[in-house]
């Protein structure tokens, strides 16, 4: 089957109902989408389909084919995404093993709204465990990355101008 | 500090290497150890990226590119270990952080102690850590002064080169490397170590190493090792502690595509130490084939004596046996005549839940067994009691397991337990391919060594003013011991010795006591240990005192403590453990804990209120606690509305001494918030018929971001040695958010969880 991965065409030879999870791990060999609980209870394994979060230990390959994933190998290309920025900043991760979920899901929201209230993130993050407890720096981090979008689009359209 | 104290605290890293039973020969600074081998040179280019680098200690290797390789000898979990001791190391060596690369250390008996546990990675090791940073550093201006022909003395290392004025000569670190690795290794007594006044990283807030790694998803843990070849196992494993497979239907499992192997795994062994459970393993080309053949396993199990416990009853009867007079364990006065001839009396039994660690990475172990060697892969705590542990199964020597510690995903004191190596060693024999274990997270709760179920009951006597003339105490819970002995059914001085023997109360008559309780499922260490129970029964009926004489919390508790000075709990004829540390070096020092109560209080705005009600159904309660040699204070407000309760706000006021790393510490008091948190609002693990019924986070649910209160956290005392931090903020969190609850609404909530009692917010 092919999969459309960070941009790229893989084939991987699984059966249909092997969740993308393991696709991606074992196959793969792409281990930055951790596998927390394979219920879709603690997000750790949060990818985009089609630039929504989805959780790919639930997701079987064959509802993947054809469309655009994303994982945290390609939520930029040297780490520059603004959540990894501020991530970085905010000296976020502790154990670091739900990062790649945590970041995934803030990506999804800023993408799809640009400025959350505290609410909407905590929304948003409500899928995402941490047993490390890093949640007051993951919501710091999610609205110094608002703020940096923000000021950009302003100087963005100030330029146009 | 002054050269009289760095002469003390070389003395005292002596006297600790001969307590830790190595010798200090074997921890040396020097030899220059032509075997020494980076770790995870095969897998993840963590390793010193010239393999030519010259080696200036066990811990130092220096690149001709100027790269310093500095190894990490104890495991990362998210404490930020593999940033802190390494910037130790590199501000003494005068190293510039951006050039350093950070080795893991394999398991290896020359680095001393390895158990990464206890909270005491920084407290043991800060002072060895400068000692190897501070003798590369003599060798580095040794080799510059035999290069240019002057003295020694003349030499000065500053951020990678070392300086001769005189002559305005200088030279890099790498330049030096290869003539520093051949110079005299100092005698350790010549050192001359830094003045804080000169610290570059020690005390300040350095980025921790790996998380540009950990943002991209490039961070390996031991779910992520891939070996080529490889076959992944899923285990079932019996679901009662003792008991083996009776027999297995596996012809379902076998037509699943990508199966290759199912192999019985023995086990039923007690006590349980770290051998594997009993199980069948299913070993298959990838994982999900792998899970689901072993839910087409259909096994029986042989029954075991344990079959007929179940937690609830069980926490019921402990109830009922720390109410009874028990096995004293430290006796001040006599607390029966306080009792018998009291104005007034108060008594009250809590009790905990069996607890599961739940760390986000389920356990997971790679292993590669060849002929008389065996090379491993995995998230552990204890490298050393893996190679021992993995050496014992197969018949092999501990020099002969290779173990290669990844990033831990979490470990809380789980992954203490080497088990799963020993797993997946025991497979990868018998397939003669390397194998990785993969736990799920249902085997992770239910195969967990648990956080003991406890029961604590507490009886006071007053006088008419109020002040508290006699207290008893007495905790029954499954000892740790049990994991490791047949027949244990008290707790050791180790566990009593964590805030139950020691409480820092001057009550003249005083007695502690505890109750048998029976090893009915694997026992071990989680965050904190048995501080959770002690402090929450202890915090809790403090407050309750307090209450019922109309007291403020606060100031009733520093009355309690009483004067300012050095608590030695031996006197009471108890063993008192503080934590391996001397009372000398780290007194039990009520003026900190003091400090820190009335900094926490300041928090908590009791004080300036007058009163501990806010305003109706709001509330605030706090709690403070010493263990692993750190005090630390918690304030939480609450509010209760409709019999909900939600968690407004938190503040940590934590004494851990001198912090290395700031930032991590402030991590770390957050993070046990969260952790204390989860536990008190809704951690509860429940046995019936010996086997857990819960099984993944819709039951047993962790706290989430919007539960996620408000928090800050102030430091403090920093001009001491430093202390323990990943454990100590964990244990007071509970007893303030129970005292914040009763605040609120008026109801006491002394068993645990709190969603027992009233639904979350």
């Amino acid at each position: 089957m092919e999969l459309t991965i960070n941009g790229k065409v893989h084939q991987v030879d699984v059966d249909d109902d092997t969740p993308l999870l393991w696709a991606l791990r074992d196959e793969l060999k792409m281990t930055g989408t951790k596998f927390g609980c394979g219920a879709g209870l603690c997000g750790a394994c949060t990818i985009h389909i089609n630039g929504n979060p989805a959780r790919a230990c639930l997701t079987p390959i064959a509802a993947a084919k054809g469309a655009k994933i994303t994982t945290i190998e390609g939520l930029s290309d040297t780490g520059d995404h603004p959540l990894q920025q501020a991530w970085v900043k905010h000296n976020v991760p502790q154990c670091g093993y739900c990062q790649s979920g945590q970041l995934m899901s803030a990506a999804a929201l800023l993408a799809n709204n640009p400025t959350p209230s505290e609410k909407e993130i905590d929304s948003a993050m409500s899928g995402n465990l941490c047993r490390c407890g890093t949640y007051p720096r993951i919501k710091a981090a999610i609205q110094d990355a608002v703020q940096y979008y923000n000021a950009s689009e302003q100087q963005e359209k100030q330029g146009g101008e | 500090m002054t050269d009289n104290t760095n002469a003390i605290s070389l003395v005292d890293r002596r006297r600790f290497l001969k307590l830790a039973g190595v010798s200090s020969s074997g921890l040396i600074l020097g030899a220059t150890l032509p075997n020494f081998q980076p770790a995870w040179a095969d897998i993840a280019g963590t390793a010193a990226k010239d393999k030519s680098a010259a080696p200036l200690n066990l811990f130092v290797s220096i690149a001709k590119d100027n790269t310093v390789s500095i190894v990490c000898h104890r495991s990362e979990m998210g404490q930020g270990i593999r940033t802190g001791l390494p910037q130790v190391v590199a501000d003494e060596l005068e190293a510039d952080w951006d050039l350093v690369e950070v080795v893991q250390g394999l398991g290896d008996k020359r680095y001393g102690n390895q158990n990464t546990d206890g909270s005491r990675s920084i407290r043991n090791f800060y002072t060895t850590m400068r000692t190897m940073g501070a003798s590369a550093r003599t060798m580095l201006e040794q080799a510059a002064a035999q290069l240019w022909s002057v003295p020694a003395s003349e030499c000065q290392a500053r951020k990678h080169r070392v300086h001769h004025s005189a002559s305005s000569r200088s030279a890099s670190f790498g330049e030096l490397a290869e003539l520093a690795a051949t110079q005299k290794v100092p005698a350790e007594d010549t050192l001359v170590l830094k003045t804080p006044a000169n610290f570059n990283y020690i005390g300040k807030p350095v980025a921790t190493y790996d998380t540009p790694a950990i943002v991209q998803g490039k961070g390996v843990f031991g779910q992520d090792v891939i070996l080529e070849d490889m076959l992944i196992a899923s285990i079932e494993r019996a679901p009662v502690l003792g008991s083996k497979v009776a027999s297995v239907d596996d012809s379902a499992a076998r037509k699943i595509s990508g199966v290759v192997a199912i192999e019985n795994m023995d086990g039923g062994i007690e006590p349980p130490l770290f051998h594997p459970l009993a199980g069948v393993a299913v070993l298959a080309t990838n994982t999900w084939a792998a899970m689901k053949a072993r839910k087409a396993l259909n096994i029986q199990w042989t029954d075991t004596s344990h079959a007929s416990h179940d937690s609830a009853p069980f926490i019921e009867t402990l109830k009922q046996r720390v109410q009874q007079p028990g096995k004293v364990v430290t006796k001040y006065g006599d607390v029966a005549s306080s009792l018998a001839s009291a104005a007034n009396k108060h008594s009250a039994t809590y009790s905990v839940p069996y607890l599961a660690h739940a760390s986000m990475e389920p356990p997971s172990a790679t292993a590669v067994v060849k002929d008389d060697h065996c090379e491993i892969w995995a998230c552990v705590q204890v490298p050393q009691a893996t190679q021992q542990h993995v050496a014992n199964a197969l018949g092999l020597t501990p020099e002969q397991i290779k173990v290669n510690v990844t990033l831990l995903g979490g470990g809380f004191g789980r992954k203490s337990k080497p088990d799963f190596a020993v797993e997946a060693a025991l497979l990868a024999k018998k397939m003669q391919r390397p194998v990785k274990v993969v736990w799920s997270r249902e085997d992770d709760i239910r195969h967990d060594y648990f956080h003991a179920a406890a029961a604590s009951h507490f009886e006071a006597a007053m006088d008419d003013d109020g002040q508290v003339t006699g207290w008893q105490q007495r905790t029954a819970f499954p000892t740790i011991s049990g994991t490791f002995a047949n027949g244990v059914e008290h707790p050791s001085n180790g566990e009593l010795s964590l805030g139950f023997a020691d409480i820092p109360f001057d009550i003249a008559h005083r007695q502690c006591e505890t109750a048998p309780a029976e090893y009915e499922a694997r026992i071990g260490w989680l965050r904190s240990v048995s501080n959770i129970q002690n402090a929450f029964g202890v915090c809790s009926f403090a407050d309750e005192l307090a209450h019922l004489r109309n007291r403020k919390p606060d100031e009733f508790l520093l009355e309690l403590i009483g004067e300012d000075r050095h608590i030695d709990p031996n006197q009471g004829n108890f063993e008192y453990g503080n934590h391996g540390a001397s009372l000398k070096d780290f007194p039990l020092d009520t003026a900190r804990l003091k400090q820190v109560l009335a900094a926490t209080a300041e928090k908590a705005d009791l004080s300036q209120k007058g009163d501990h009600v806010q305003k109706a159904g709001e509330g605030w309660g706090i709690a403070v606690h010493r263990s692993f040699l750190s005090y630390v204070g918690i304030a939480t407000k609450v509010a209760v509305e409709n019999g909900r309760v939600a968690i407004k706000e938190m503040h940590c006021v934590a004494d851990v001494g001198l912090a290395v790393n700031p930032d991590r510490v402030e991590s770390q008091m957050e993070g046990s918030m969260v952790f204390g948190l989860s536990l008190a609002l809704m951690g509860g693990i429940n046995m019936e018929k010996g086997a857990v019924t819960n099984s993944n986070f819709h039951d047993y649910p962790l706290l989430r971001m919007q539960q996620s209160p408000k928090m800050s956290v102030t430091l403090m005392g920093t001009e001491h040695a430093p202390a323990g931090v990943g454990e100590p903020g964990v244990p007071p969190v509970a007893p303030s958010i129970t005292n914040a609850i009763f605040a609120a609404c008026g109801e006491r909530i002394r068993d645990l969880p709190v969603n027992k009692h009233l639904q979350l917010a």
